[in-house]
């Protein structure tokens, strides 16, 4: 231990204090952290929330002074171990980053250097801070590495970070935090770049290492399931400051803040089952942050504001270990669940007999290049061998990890590319070879929605040729006044004032520019939508928006869905019939009910298992079923059933025999052995 | 809340105007440079003091001085006057090879990356086939073999200079074609071509048009090169690469050689100024500086 100046033992590892780090920017302050105090005790995990502009990741970097230009402190202390961040010099920081404190991110594509193998990385880490000798960090390094559950390890510090998966690499990142036994460790969003499997796997060890290291953790992320799984005490953050604090137990079942309130109840639930398709949304747009509003910066969007809130609380306390910064709930009282809006009498939207769309044994080969001039080409099967219906009327699921095929499936159905074999049928028309002109009139009938909305809108396009484009094509309207006329209804119908139509997309927020990008879809009239990801890269509440705008647009519209996503909670919440892929294969193919009260092949199961639910006492009672290793190439998938690497229940019988899918009772069907084994 | 604001002493930045002064001064000069050489060519005819091809025995190689400020040349012509009506073939051979060659390697490029094997790499390996020469001499070799001219030398030189757009075109289209945007498109129903010409290459006309301007000062020094080599303009053509080459041995007469020389430095400066300007302006990263 270095000599540094403790205070008492039972002090605070991390005292933060009226902390505010603006970004001095040509247009004036943008106030990104403004006023935020904690404490953060030896051991401690501490999860921080909020949606993207909250200011939770300027935060961990202003203790980390990872700050650049114009980002400054421009007041308040962070007080670490007696001294203040805040106002370390370069050298005093630079002893503190890496050795006391260490820092995950997000991206583990790029928070590794690609050019110098892992070891390198790692030695590097150790020595910098003076405290062990090459040959002893190098030892140490494998050590730590079989730690973190790298198998292997004396192989693996030889490789490049390329050579690893996303998961593998948060791994390293892991190890080179932990390396110099630092007593914080800040993770800022560390799983959120993961499949949902390796997510669990990931937490886990976050929660064993502050066991076995007492490591302080700070976890940042916008999942509050995630927050649950790890965190004894939470931090709500908008705004630029914290609006609620407490034990996740509590904070999580009776939240004291109308955000955190709307947050919890945003997010659909892997463990609830709900008659009604639509969530509690909260209206509008989080505040500009070179302008906070006066009063409490969540009144404009709260919907239990009152007269008072034109004063802008404090942070104050609630009840034992819990402070909120809302007037409503100083009293004690807790907010009330949300009123449901009534289910309009929904008609009878699923069952009718006639499939809409009919895939058969769809197979989709990429041939990639070979390694030598005389190799044979490599083929990655992304889709291989897939039958499924989509029956008039109904919202079809398509879930599983990333690699999987169903971003794939998703363009083979919509014929963005060519199947290398099975067939295609929509509506009696065999479409699996059709030229893109003989496919055209169906395009009318089918469209998609895309995950990325920052791409999917070209930007040198404004809203309105983005939207007429389409109608003019197709013919739907008779010149420009009518293609405008009928832009503006497009734009109503996905809740956007009219006037919108003049702007471009980079004036948009990721949740408005996804209006845009569904209003483009429905702008030819269409039976029929392929949704690929389409909220997953956006907050939880603007997700909430975007669903409830799908769901009342199949009602109002007579729509089918082709719903991809990797969220199930998501998946089980809108859809009537779920389809469960895994390498390129059917796994399990059941009602959304059926899936999740009793899924059959075990992959089904561990995914649902790795899931994080937003809630401390469900998360105790759930049995979880951990899923071994990372998902194996497409490239030479393993023999027989594909799981069967992952799976904890193979036998030697799943290696030399494929598994067909197989119909079981009340319509489910299932490609394994052993249904219903796990 | 509006009293920390008034608490916490934002630093001045510098102001606007200073700013702007910072990152776009050159390229303003830059322009003002092209700018002031645009005028003087359009109107040579006035702009210029004495016919440039008025040969004057008698007061040959004269130096600078009030009547002739620039000087005279060997054949007594008016070196300044002389200046003046070379821009005019300078600047028009550099907009046109550039221009040209820019549309037709940028269109060959796009339509190759878009429409991806056979055709991309027939493309591909022909650029490299024009890469493996050194341009002035690949260049020098077509004018020679196609005959002296300003006509020939202009298309010897389109000959080496649209590989490179093609080469720039591809890499920017292939960014975008795997953009979600283009995606989108195709479940629309729109054809490759709208969607290559009036989809695609907006997104991608950025570096482009960056490309373009600074290449204007490259195809005008290129010219002059070939000029002052004997291949580009028929004497007694007045330009800049050739009264170069007219002054080269008359050491004691200084200004028939450098003063065309400065006009060439000054076009190419002025033009890579503008370049350079436009490409901070059509960063965004650079842009927020």
């Amino acid at each position: 231990m270095p000599a540094t100046v403790d205070a008492p033992a039972d002090a605070p590892l991390l005292q933060v204090r009226d902390l505010r780090t603006w970004f001095l920017t040509d247009a004036g302050p943008v106030r990104a952290v403004d006023g935020v105090s904690f404490d953060l005790h030896r051991g401690e995990t501490l999860g921080i929330v909020g949606e993207s502009g909250s200011g939770k990741s300027v935060c961990a970097k202003s203790i980390m002074r990872l700050l650049d230009e114009p980002a400054r402190i421009v007041e308040g202390t962070i007080l670490f171990r007696g001294r203040d961040l805040a106002h370390l010099d370069e050298e005093g920081i630079r002893a503190v980053r890496g050795r006391e404190i260490a820092m995950v991110f997000q991206d583990p594509m790029t928070s590794l250097n690609p050019v110098l193998r892992i070891a390198r990385q790692l030695v590097e880490a150790m020595t910098a801070h003076g405290r062990f000798t090459v040959a002893a960090a190098r030892t140490r390094a494998i050590d730590l590495l079989r730690r973190m559950g790298v198998s292997a390890p004396e192989r693996a510090v030889q490789s490049y970070p390329h050579q690893f998966s996303g998961g593998m690499r948060q791994r390293v990142m892991l190890a080179m935090g932990f390396s110099n036994e630092p007593s914080l460790l800040i993770a800022d969003e560390p799983t959120t770049a993961l499949d949902v499997t390796i997510q669990a796997q990931i937490l886990d060890l976050l929660r064993e290492l502050n066991a076995d290291y007492g490591t302080a953790v700070i976890l940042i992320s916008h999942d509050l399931g995630v927050i649950a799984n790890v965190c004894a005490r939470v931090l709500v953050m908008y705004a630029g400051e914290v609006v609620e604090e407490g034990a996740p137990e509590d904070l999580l079942t009776d939240p004291r803040h109308p955000y955190t309130w709307a947050l919890l109840h945003a997010a659909p639930r892997l463990d609830a089952e709900t008659e009604d398709r639509r969530l509690v949304t909260i209206e509008g747009q989080p505040p500009d942050p070179r302008a906070w509003p006066e009063g409490c910066r969540f009144r404009a969007r709260c919907p239990f504001a009152v007269g008072k809130c034109a004063e802008h609380p404090a942070l104050l306390p609630v009840g034992p270990g819990r402070a909120t910064r809302c007037w409503v709930t100083q009293d004690g009282g807790p907010l009330h669940p949300p009123g449901r809006v009534s289910a309009q009498a929904a008609p009878a939207t699923t069952a009718h007999p006639a499939p809409l769309l009919q895939v058969e044994d769809v197979q989709k080969h990429f041939a990639l290049p070979s390694d030598g001039l005389f190799a044979p080409h490599r083929l990655l099967r992304a889709v291989d061998g897939v039958s499924l219906q989509v029956m008039r009327g109904e919202t079809v699921g398509l879930v599983g990890e990333s690699g999987c095929g169903k971003s794939t499936l998703a363009r083979l159905v919509t014929r963005l590319y060519e199947p290398t074999g099975g067939r295609i049928v929509f509506d009696g028309h065999d479409i699996t070879h059709a030229s893109q002109a003989d496919i055209r009139p169906l395009r009318r009938r089918m469209q998609m929605i895309f995950q990325d909305p920052y791409a999917s809108l070209n930007p040198r396009m404004s809203v309105g040729e983005i939207l007429a484009g389409p109608l003019k094509l197709h013919g739907i309207v008779a010149g420009d006044a009518a293609a405008r006329t009928r832009v503006r209804e497009l734009l109503d119908l996905v809740g956007l004032p009219a006037r919108n139509a003049e702007r471009f997309p980079h004036e948009f927020s990721g949740g408005q520019r996804q209006r845009i990008s569904i209003a483009r879809a429905l702008a030819v009239g269409p039976d029929f939508v392929v949704a690929d990801e389409p909220i997953s890269a956006l907050d939880v509440n603007i997700q909430a928006q975007i669903i409830n705008l799908m769901v009342d647009l199949q009602e109002r519209l007579g729509l089918t869905y082709l719903f991809i996503a990797h969220d199930l909670a998501v998946v089980r919440h809108i859809c009537d019939r779920i389809v469960v892929l895994y390498l390129g294969k059917v796994m399990e193919v059941a009602r959304a009910a059926d899936l999740f009260a009793r899924p059959l092949h075990p992959y089904t199961r561990t995914l649902i298992s790795a899931a994080p639910v937003p809630d401390p006492r469900v998360e105790r009672t759930r049995r979880r079923v951990p899923m071994k290793g990372e998902p194996p190439s497409a490239i030479s998938p393993p023999s027989g059933c594909r799981f069967r690497t992952r799976c904890p229940v193979a036998e030697a019988h799943c290696a030399a025999e494929e598994p067909p899918l197989m119909a079981m009772a009340g319509g489910q069907m299932v490609a394994c052995h052993f249904p219903g084994r796990i | 809340m509006s009293g920390i604001a008034q608490r916490i002493v934002v630093p001045v930045v510098a102001s606007p105007s200073r700013r702007w002064l910072r990152r776009y001064g050159l390229a303003a000069a830059g322009a003002a440079i092209i700018v002031a050489w645009l005028l003087l060519a359009i109107f040579a005819p006035w702009a210029a003091p004495y016919d440039p091809n008025f040969v004057d025995v008698a007061g040959r190689l004269k130096p600078p001085s009030s009547v002739h400020w620039l000087g005279t040349d060997a054949l007594g012509r008016d070196v300044a006057s002389r200046i003046i009506y070379g821009a005019r073939i300078s600047l028009l051979v550099g907009f046109t090879v550039v221009l040209i060659g820019g549309l037709f390697g940028t269109l060959l490029g796009g339509a190759a990356a878009y429409m991806r094997g056979w055709a991309e790499e027939a493309l591909m390996r022909l650029t490299d086939l024009v890469f493996c020469f050194p341009p002035i001499i690949l260049a020098m070799a077509i004018a020679a073999a196609l005959g002296i001219g300003t006509g020939n030398t202009m298309i010897a030189m389109l000959v080496v200079w649209w590989p490179k757009f093609s080469r720039l075109a591809r890499s920017l289209v292939i960014t975008q074609r795997s953009l979600e945007y283009v995606e989108a498109a195709q479940t629309i129903g729109f054809g490759p071509a709208h969607i290559l010409l009036r989809q695609i290459l907006p997104n991608a006309v950025g570096p482009l048009i960056v490309l373009v301007t600074l290449d204007l000062g490259n195809a005008i020094l290129v010219f002059a090169g070939l000029s002052f080599l004997g291949l580009g303009v028929v004497p007694p053509t007045a330009e800049w690469g050739a009264m170069v080459a007219e002054g080269r041995e008359l050491v004691q007469q200084w200004w028939v050689a450098t003063f065309p020389g400065i006009a060439i430095l000054s076009v190419v400066m002025g033009f890579n100024f503008v370049g350079d300007g436009l490409r901070d302006w059509l960063d965004p990263h650079a842009r927020n500086r």
